[in-house]
């Protein structure tokens, strides 16, 4: 029901009909008239799309879908870290900076990043568009520190400086470096092994 | 120490399947009609009686939460929401739950929406914990497929249904307020409280919001009882709990323990100890970044419960013991939370907001000395303006820290400053 | 009624209020800043911290609800502690700019400072710098200075129904903005009184004077027929601004922004001199003596039915009345009140006001607006629609040309066929409107200004009395005809009669007349929005403030006073009598109106009966005893009236093109120019290329 009026701008951003069948999916997630709570996966939709950025159109666009006031969807995407509205390189390297990622060597991480990455200061995108480095707040695999998150996806965890560099000359090559503890870890077991749960038979390793 | 057969969490490092399968093995899923069958009210007696406390950080008795979820269905829909928005620095055990052993999620929550009137949950992740969405949603398709959620989930009768919301980046999502605004679309800004969520939650509807580890252990306790859950631990501060060890320590793990074992016992056994031994140790965070640190002389006989911990002037928390040893500057250690709170603070209150930036920044200072020492008494009179003032926790939150530091670490803020000082008047002459 | 102790004194309080207002109950005052009784509460600001026993931490009163039984201190070291912490943090990124802001002297956080405040800083640190932002051209903004209480993004979300205010970002970086667009809403300029710093500050008052210099009068407002209640603000014989002046039962606190910002029009294009046509065909200076003899050599030469008068809508009742005296002394029959041609006014008085009133709205429980846009002719009825849509979701139907409220509404056709389709139940709003208790029925004023109008009034009667709106099927005491006046001075007019006589003419005749050669001399009284190319070749004698199209036109013009500048009387829209008062001075040799007609009657040897404004108000009384009851209304006695013709299908068209320019002050505004270049214009471009 219409409460309240507001400009409706035209956009030239428009869903590709994937992401079209993917918004519809996730706007059924919510009850309805309440589509405005799948604002957050449509603008991940729509960064995704538009070489994660997120356009003025791109939020607009979104705000016309979901039948919110624009300015409703640009405070969203203003409060959300996640959210970035303007062009970044095309692997955004996030390093936890928060205490106890930086107690094991985080600001060592994050050095080795951005020289291999070709980055004078953080939050810069390198000059061939391939490189962002970043500091983020806390992304709790705090017990796999230090680690860093590659764009909205992946962790890596354990890193040393070199291990970070490394991965950075992987991703450079085209290469896609194995995610997760970049020392064997299965995931935040203590190192070398459970101290617990040694008596449940290791039976199956699923895919993780 | 526990053992192993006292264990809740039997793949929490992945070592099995995550799927249904693998779950199923591990007795996921087992029976959970018969427990539905309980009915409402012996359920919710049953959670009472566990003394089973909200493990996201509050410490909130569970079953007294459920309680307050109205008894009778007024025609608005109630609702289950899943707090999966770890994002208390130090804290990383929800996402090994969630990645790998997911179906322990949505198990409690069918049970505990059932206890609560509810035919829907909501689990509102992270928007960083990419991996454990994708073992989420799978998992939430397992369970439909195999008639565990659904119009007759686990043939109980009774309607449920799970859907996971993403955040994008906002630590304040966790607080549960927050959380809703933010599942509703909105800006992650906490609501007042009254009316609190059991009233007036999600959609305006009665909801009560519960974090991952509470509604996973809940099948586990129903199922072995509660007897055997308040067995473990003291009262009050029963049952077990993923403790997350990280910082200074040989081997930062997430652990499974008993509440109440003493922190040097849980950081020697399962962490590979201090770095450079139990005698290196400068102070330990005990329950994620909130909680103010407790020096080491503390830490050689404090009990990791509730209430141990809040005798000792500090708090469980989220169970995130973060270890700092004597190499760590304390003063920046503490100073990178207060940069935390700044950048977290959702700067919908005059306190928080203006007031986590000032703290932040004369912290910034305080590391290099750059100040005055009646500004450690201005700065922990600041604290006290903020804590208790705003709208949520997260003023407190920020408060706290910094109130621990000059709690215990007064001479070395002491000493920098001095020696910054004379330093300059070396200089200047 | 929960009973509670606030500072030891037990008080009993209405349920359903909070903490704060109970405390205000028992003579106890909170400070505030993001609080304010007509918005929601957001509890943001923290500066309303109270204890309460048993609670461990201080509580927002404004957000607590009164219980039964709690002990509330509002006077305790814990409370003081935190508001001077509140205070504190407010201050230390607040810059130190009062001696350069428009708020200085009526700023809240300067006031409550003074109270809560430390004396001396201990922030240390570099204060925060925010960039202003564009919100069009009545709001200048100091952006610095926000204290993010977020009062005016719940004023344009829920009060004005404009969502284009929000707060981006957050923790220390959070900022209102509009994106760099103007504020689409003609509420705008009361988001610079919610404004409780000088972060929103009136961008056409910038700098102009300080509050302590103004004189402050209280007045009611002419820019449209709601009445709303102004204090008008002058210095040096100068209205310097206009504000809202509280009023429950019309404008609240609120005004619209031609109400506020059409002020510096008064000083515009100013009749200040009487003026004379030479034998050159060019109108000269005179002295009044010279345009009273030019006048009245006119009238000797002209026969009363060959003379007229037509009243515009600025006009006073006073001068009204003096005019239609002086007129019918001579003989004259052909008088007009209705410049827009209405054929409503003759009948009774409910078939011509506001019988639902403007508090009666919150009432309605469903709406019908035929041929109206009320957010345009009446902002702040439109406003009173909007919070009873907010509170009950009720229905509302258009009829006419499509327009947006700002909330939902329901589009049910263009004309008087769709009218007839609602009556013979063709269409789903007549069940709405049925199944109603207290339907409304809002008709604008230009449905009746057609030429179908008597019977349009007679068919929409009967339809308001076939759904219950009124009459013996309406609840006791509820009548909801409501006819939509626009003009300030219509229903004064119609209550005194200012309306052809015995044989006389209406306004079609009057200008038929004109142009056929049968009316020789025509009185315009602040009459600009006729088509005065009808006038032919009559003599046009101009009575008004403003060169407006009928100084244009004249051949003698006659200076009078606008509504600052007069104690006049003005009946509004529901009916009721209110009293506009003396601010400052006509400007030059201008006059009051009733005086100005005073003095010509005695050059002409027909003196009105009355020296003074309280022998003309008599008069007034006589003449019709609604003008006794100032500021009350009464309710009219219900007949039948209207035309039983079928209205022709002739769709609906709204009267007003441009919200910001109705008259002839608001078309001297430099402002509302600025207004109508922001919003107007590119609007009608749009639609000339869309």
């Amino acid at each position: 029901m219409k409460v309240t009026t507001y400009q409706v701008p035209e956009t030239d951003f428009q869903f590709t009909p994937e992401n079209l069948e993917r918004a519809k999916g996730y706007i059924a997630r919510y009850p309805e008239g309440r589509q405005a709570s799948a604002v957050i996966w449509l603008l991940y939709l729509a960064q995704e799309q538009n070489g994660g950025w997120l356009s003025v159109p791109a939020i607009e666009y979104v705000a016309g879908f979901l039948n919110m006031a624009p300015i409703r969807v640009h405070e969203v995407v203003s409060f959300y870290t996640m959210f970035y509205t303007e062009p970044r390189g095309k692997h955004h390297i996030q390093v936890c900076r928060t205490t106890t990622c930086w107690v094991r060597g985080s600001d060592d991480i994050v050095k080795s990043c951005m020289q291999a990455a070709g980055i004078s200061k953080l939050g810069e995108t390198s000059e061939d568009g391939l490189f962002t480095v970043s500091e983020v707040e806390c992304l709790g695999a705090c017990c796999n520190a230090p680690m860093f998150q590659l764009n909205e996806g992946d962790y890596f965890e354990d890193l040393t400086p070199e291990r970070a560099a490394e991965i950075v000359e992987e991703l450079r090559a085209g290469k896609t470096p194995k995610p997760g503890s970049q020392t064997g870890r299965l995931s935040s077991e203590p190192e070398g092994g459970p101290t617990t749960l040694t008596e449940i038979q290791a039976d199956s390793r699923g895919d993780a | 120490m526990l053992q192993d057969k006292d264990r809740v969490f039997l793949n929490l490092y992945g070592q099995q399947d995550w799927g249904l399968e693998g779950a199923r093995k591990r007795g996921v899923w087992d029976n959970t009609k018969d427990l539905i069958a309980l009915g409402r009210e012996k359920l919710l007696e049953l959670v009472k009686e566990s003394e089973l406390r909200g493990r996201g950080g509050a410490g909130f008795p569970a079953g007294m939460k459920w309680s307050f979820m109205p008894k009778e269905n007024d025609g608005r829909p109630h609702y289950l929401v899943v707090n999966a928005d770890e994002s208390e620095p130090g804290s990383c055990k929800d996402r090994e739950i969630m990645r790998n052993d997911p179906h322990m999620l949505l198990e409690g929550c069918v049970v505990a929406g059932f206890a609560m009137g509810a035919n829907k949950a909501y689990i509102y992740i992270r928007g960083e914990y990419w991996e454990p969405l994708q073992r989420l949603e799978a998992a939430i398709a397992e369970a439909r497929d195999a008639g565990l959620l659904g119009d007759n989930a686990c043939g109980s009768d009774w309607a449920f249904d799970i859907e996971v919301s993403r955040g994008a980046g906002a630590y304040i999502c966790g607080e549960e307020t927050a959380l809703l605004e933010s599942l509703e679309g909105k800006k992650g800004q906490p609501r007042l409280k009254p009316p609190f969520p059991a009233a007036v939650g999600l959609y305006g509807c009665p909801s009560t919001v519960n974090n991952v580890e509470t509604i996973a252990v809940v099948p586990t306790i129903l199922r072995r009882g509660t007897e055997w859950w308040t067995n473990l631990g003291r009262p009050k501060n029963t049952g077990t709990k993923i403790f997350s060890i990280s910082g200074n320590v040989n081997k930062p793990c997430n652990v499974e323990e008993e509440l109440g074992i003493p922190l040097k016992e849980l950081i020697e056994k399962h962490a590979g100890g201090v770095t450079g031994g139990w005698d290196n140790l400068q102070a330990v965070v005990p329950g994620g970044s909130s909680v103010p640190c407790i020096p080491k002389p503390t830490c050689d006989s404090v009990l990791m419960d509730f209430d141990s911990l809040r005798e000792a002037k500090s708090g469980l928390g989220t169970a995130a013991v973060i270890v700092m040893d004597k190499s760590v500057d304390i003063v920046r250690a503490i100073g990178r939370f207060s940069h935390f709170y700044m950048h977290e603070s959702c700067g919908q209150c005059t306190p928080c907001r203006e007031g986590t930036g000032w703290m932040y920044r004369v912290m910034q200072r305080m590391a290099k000395g750059q100040a005055t020492v009646d500004e450690i008494d201005s700065l922990l009179d600041v604290t006290y303006q903020v804590e208790g003032h705003t709208i949520c926790a997260l003023g407190d939150a920020a408060a706290w820290p910094i109130q621990g530091l000059i709690r215990h670490f007064r001479p070395e803020i002491e000493r920098r400053i001095n020696e910054y000082t004379s330093n300059s008047a070396v200089a200047a002459e | 009624m929960p009973k509670l102790t606030i500072n030891g004194r037990e008080i009993e309080v209405p349920a359903g209020v909070t903490v704060l207002q109970a405390c205000e109950f028992a003579g106890v005052e909170i400070p505030r800043f993001c609080y304010h009784d007509r918005l929601s509460i957001a509890g943001n600001c923290r500066m309303c911290l109270v204890e309460m026993e048993k609670a461990p931490k201080p509580i927002a009163s404004c957000a607590m609800p009164a219980g039964d039984g709690m002990v509330i201190h509002t006077d305790t070291e814990k409370v003081h502690k935190a508001r001077n912490g509140v205070m504190e943090f407010l201050l230390i990124n607040h810059p130190l700019d009062c001696p350069i802001c428009d708020q200085g002297g009526e700023c809240d956080l300067q006031d409550q400072a003074m109270a809560y405040g430390y004396d001396r800083s201990r922030y240390e640190e570099n204060k925060r710098a925010v960039p202003e932002k564009y919100m069009g051209p009545l709001i200048k903004t100091i952006m610095t200075r926000c204290i993010q209480c977020t009062r005016c993004v719940r004023f344009a979300t829920e009060v004005a129904g404009v969502e284009e205010i929000g707060m981006v970002n957050r923790g220390e970086d959070a900022e209102i903005t509009t994106l760099e667009q103007a504020i689409d809403s003609e509420l705008s300029g009361n988001l610079v009184d919610i404004c409780p710093v000088g972060a929103l500050t009136s961008a056409p008052y910038q700098f102009a004077a300080r509050p302590w210099e103004l004189k402050k009068t209280m007045s009611v407002d002419v820019m449209d027929a709601v009445g709303s209640n102004i204090r008008v603000d002058s210095r040096s014989g100068r209205v310097m601004r206009v504000l809202p002046r509280l009023h429950e039962d019309i404008n609240e606190e609120w005004i619209n922004d031609k109400t506020r910002h059409a002020c510096d029009g008064l000083a515009r294009q100013r009749l200040d001199r009487p003026y004379v046509r030479g034998d050159d065909g060019k109108l000269k200076p005179a002295r009044w003596d010279e345009a009273f003899t030019a006048i009245q050599a006119r009238m000797k030469a002209t026969a009363p039915e060959r003379m007229a008068a037509i009243a515009g809508d600025l006009c006073d009742a006073e001068s009204m009345m003096a005019l239609k005296d002086f007129m019918t002394g001579l003989g004259v029959p052909n008088l007009d009140c209705r410049q827009d041609g209405s054929r409503i006014g003759t009948g009774p008085r409910a078939s011509y006001i506001f019988n639902t009133t403007i508090a009666g709205i919150e009432d309605a429980d469903a709406v019908l607006v035929i041929g109206s846009n009320p957010r345009w002719e009446a902002a702040m009825i439109n406003a009173r629609l909007r919070k009873r849509f907010l509170q009950t979701a009720m229905p509302v139907g258009v009829i006419g040309e499509p327009v947006d409220l700002t909330f939902e509404t329901q589009y049910l056709g263009a004309g008087p066929d769709s009218l007839a389709e609602l009556a013979e139940g063709k269409n789903d709003f007549a069940k709405v409107l049925q199944k109603a208790e207290r339907p409304l029925i809002i008709m604008g004023s230009a449905v009746f200004a057609r030429p179908d109008g008597e019977a349009l009034l007679g068919t929409i009667r009967r339809f308001a009395e076939s759904v219950g709106a009124v009459g013996k099927d309406a609840p006791e005491g509820w009548n909801g005809f409501s006819v939509l006046q626009r003009a300030a001075s219509r229903v004064g007019g119609l209550d005194l009669g200012f309306l052809p006589q015995e044989g006389g003419r209406d306004l079609e005749g009057i200008l038929q007349g004109c142009e056929d050669g049968e009316i020789d001399l025509v009185w315009l009284h602040g009459a600009d929005e006729i088509d005065t190319k009808r006038l032919g070749k009559a003599f046009v004698v101009y009575q008004g403030h403003h060169g407006d199209a009928g100084a244009h036109r004249a051949d003698v013009i006659l200076p009078g006073a606008a509504y600052t500048e007069k104690n006049a009387t003005y009946v509004n829209t529901e009916g009721r009598v209110q009293l506009a008062r003396l601010a400052v001075f006509p400007p030059g040799d201008a006059r009051e109106d009733w005086t100005i007609l005073r003095a010509l009657s005695e050059i002409v040897g027909k003196t009105l009966p009355y020296d003074n404004l309280g022998e003309v108000r008599q008069r007034l009384i006589e003449t019709n005893p609604v003008f006794a009851a100032v500021d009350q209304i009464s309710t009219e006695k219900w007949s039948g009236f209207g035309g039983r013709g079928k209205p022709d299908s002739a769709a609906f068209t709204l009267p007003i093109a441009n919200f910001y320019m109705t008259d002839p002050i608001s078309r001297a505004s430099k402002t509302m120019a600025e207004c109508t270049e922001a919003f107007i214009l590119p609007k009608q471009d749009a639609a000339a290329t869309g």
